[in-house]
C-alpha cells in the first residue's frame, strides 16, 4: 500500500518502529507485529476492555485506537509489568486472591488496575469497582478481582498485603 | 473488524485542520476521541477517504474561567472534566454528567466537543448544554461564529455546524452559586447509552421556584428542552404535586424509538421518572 507510514513509539521501555497502513488498529500492531499477545481481542467494539493498554499515562482500549495515533507514545502492556522475573504486585495479587479463572480478561484488568492505583493508591472497594468498570470478566463475579487490586494497593503502599 | 483504507492527517493547528477540511470537503471526517467514529468505520457504516485527527492540536484542550463564563476546549476529554477544579467549583452538573458517561477508558479518549458535534440522541452533553444555556464556537476559514446550544441540535446526527467548520470551544455561563443541579440517568449497565436521562438546574427562593431549566436525553431525535415543564414550575412552590405535574409535561414532549432498552411507553415513563428524581435531587442541593 502506498500510504503506509512509519510509526515510532516506546513499548515497555523499548524504542519500537512499525510500518503500517493508517487503518491498522493498535491491538493488531501489538499482537501481530510486536508479538505482544498479552492484550487480548475480546469484543473488538470497545466494550470489554480485554485489549486495554496504557498509553501516555492513560488506559485505552487498543481496539479503538489507530496505530498512527500512537506516534511518539509511551506504551505499557502486561508484558512490561514484571521486572527481572519478579511479578508486579498486581500480578501477585491476582494470583494470591484468585482474581482470575479463565484468564482472558486478566491482562486488560491488570493493566487498567495499574493506572487506577497510580492515580488513587488507596481506593475504597467501591472506587475500585467504579474505575475498573470498563473491563468485563465473565468468570469471577469481580469480588476476587477487587480483593486482588486491594492486595496490590496495600503492597505498593508498603503495608502488609 | 478493520476500517476501509483512508488517508490520515494529524494537523497541529486549527488553521491547518481547516485547510485540510477545505481541500478534502465531504470526503473528510474530523476525528476527536474516536469512540463513535472508529467503531462506525470498523463496521463500515462510515468510510471517509480522509481522516483529520484533532488530537495533536493543543489549543483545543483545557478548561478556564473568563469573567462569568467557563471556556472548555472542544478536545477536552471526559476524564479531564471529572477532575477539573474549575468545574467542581462552578459547574458540578458537568462533572456529574461526565462521571455517568461510558467507562474509564472511553472517558480518557472521548471529548466534550466530539460528543456535542456527533449529536447522537444518546449522547449526554447535548441535553446538559441545553440545560446550562451553553454556546459553541464554530471556526471556519477566516470566520468564527458563536451559536447557542438552543437550536444547534437539528436532528439525529445533525447540527447547525457547516461541513467546513470545526467546533473549537464550549462556553458555559456560570450557574448561580446557590442553584441546585442534577443529571439523573437511567442506564442498563456501565457503558450503555441512557434509556432516558434528565438534566436539571434549579434556583429556589424559599420553597418557590425562581428559575428552572430541564433537558432530556435519548427520548427524541435530539436532546429536548422541556419548556412547558419549566414554565409550569416557575414562581410555583416546588411541592410533590408540582414535581409530578412537571414530569408529566416533560413526558408529553418525548418521542422515543422502541429498541432493546425498552418500548416507547417505558422510555417515556422513565423520562418522567428521571425528571422527578433530578428535580428532587436538585432541590435538596439548592441553597435557599
Amino acid at each position: 500500500m502506498s500510504n503506509k507510514r512509519m510509526v515510532s513509539f516506546r513499548l515497555n521501555g523499548q524504542d519500537t518502529d512499525v510500518v503500517v497502513e493508517p487503518r491498522e488498529l493498535l491491538i493488531h500492531t501489538l499482537r501481530e507485529r510486536c508479538a505482544h499477545t498479552g492484550p487480548h481481542i475480546g469484543c473488538e467494539t470497545s466494550h470489554c476492555g480485554a485489549c486495554t493498554v496504557d498509553m501516555n499515562g492513560t488506559s485505552v482500549k487498543s481496539c479503538t485506537i489507530l496505530t498512527v495515533q500512537a506516534e511518539g507514545a509511551e506504551l505499557l502492556t502486561i508484558e512490561g509489568l514484571a521486572r527481572g522475573g519478579t511479578l508486579h504486585a498486581l500480578q501477585e495479587g491476582f494470583m494470591q486472591e484468585h482474581g482470575l479463572q479463565c484468564g482472558f480478561c486478566t491482562p486488560g484488568m491488570i493493566t487498567r488496575a495499574y493506572r487506577l492505583l497510580q492515580e488513587n493508591p488507596n481506593p475504597t472497594d467501591d472506587e475500585v469497582r467504579y474505575w475498573i468498570a470498563g473491563n468485563l470478566c465473565r468468570c469471577t463475579g469481580y469480588q476476587n478481582i477487587v480483593k486482588a487490586v486491594q492486595y496490590a494497593a496495600r503492597k505498593l503502599r508498603g503495608a502488609t498485603p | 473488524m478493520i476500517p476501509r483504507p483512508f488517508e490520515y492527517h494529524a494537523p497541529t493547528s486549527v488553521e491547518a485542520a481547516l485547510a485540510l477540511l477545505a481541500t478534502h470537503g465531504s470526503e473528510a471526517k474530523l476525528l476527536a476521541g474516536g469512540h463513535s467514529l472508529l467503531p462506525m468505520m470498523k463496521l463500515r457504516f462510515a468510510a471517509p477517504a480522509h481522516l483529520i485527527d484533532l488530537n495533536r492540536i493543543d489549543t483545543l484542550k483545557g478548561i478556564r474561567l473568563e469573567g462569568n463564563t467557563i471556556h472548555i476546549g472542544a478536545m477536552t476529554c471526559e476524564n479531564d472534566l471529572i477532575w477539573s477544579p474549575v468545574l467542581a467549583d462552578h459547574c458540578p452538573l458537568l462533572v456529574e454528567t461526565a462521571c455517568l458517561i461510558s467507562d474509564p477508558q472511553v472517558r480518557y479518549r472521548g471529548t466534550i466537543g466530539g460528543d456535542i458535534s456527533h449529536a447522537d440522541p444518546g449522547n449526554d452533553h447535548p441535553a446538559v448544554m441545553l440545560c446550562l444555556g451553553a454556546s459553541f464556537v464554530l471556526q471556519g476559514r477566516g470566520a468564527e461564529r458563536v451559536v447557542a446550544a438552543d437550536g444547534f441540535f437539528q436532528g439525529m446526527y445533525t447540527t447547525a455546524m457547516e461541513s467546513e467548520e470545526i467546533l473549537t470551544e464550549i462556553r458555559i455561563p456560570i450557574p448561580p452559586k446557590k442553584s441546585g443541579y442534577c443529571y439523573a440517568k437511567l442506564k442498563r449497565k456501565t457503558g450503555d447509552f441512557a434509556t432516558a436521562a434528565a438534566a436539571v438546574l434549579l434556583e429556589l427562593e424559599g420553597d418557590t421556584v425562581a428559575d428552572v431549566s430541564i433537558a432530556l436525553t435519548n427520548v427524541g431525535p435530539t436532546a429536548l428542552q422541556a419548556t412547558d415543564a419549566e414554565s409550569y414550575l416557575r414562581k410555583r412552590p416546588l411541592t410533590d404535586g408540582a414535581i409530578v405535574e412537571a414530569a408529566r409535561l416533560a413526558m408529553q414532549i418525548c418521542d422515543p424509538v422502541e429498541d432493546l432498552r425498552g418500548s416507547v411507553e417505558y422510555k417515556r415513563a422513565m423520562a418522567g421518572e428521571m425528571t422527578q428524581r433530578a428535580l428532587r435531587t436538585a432541590a435538596a442541593r439548592a441553597g435557599r
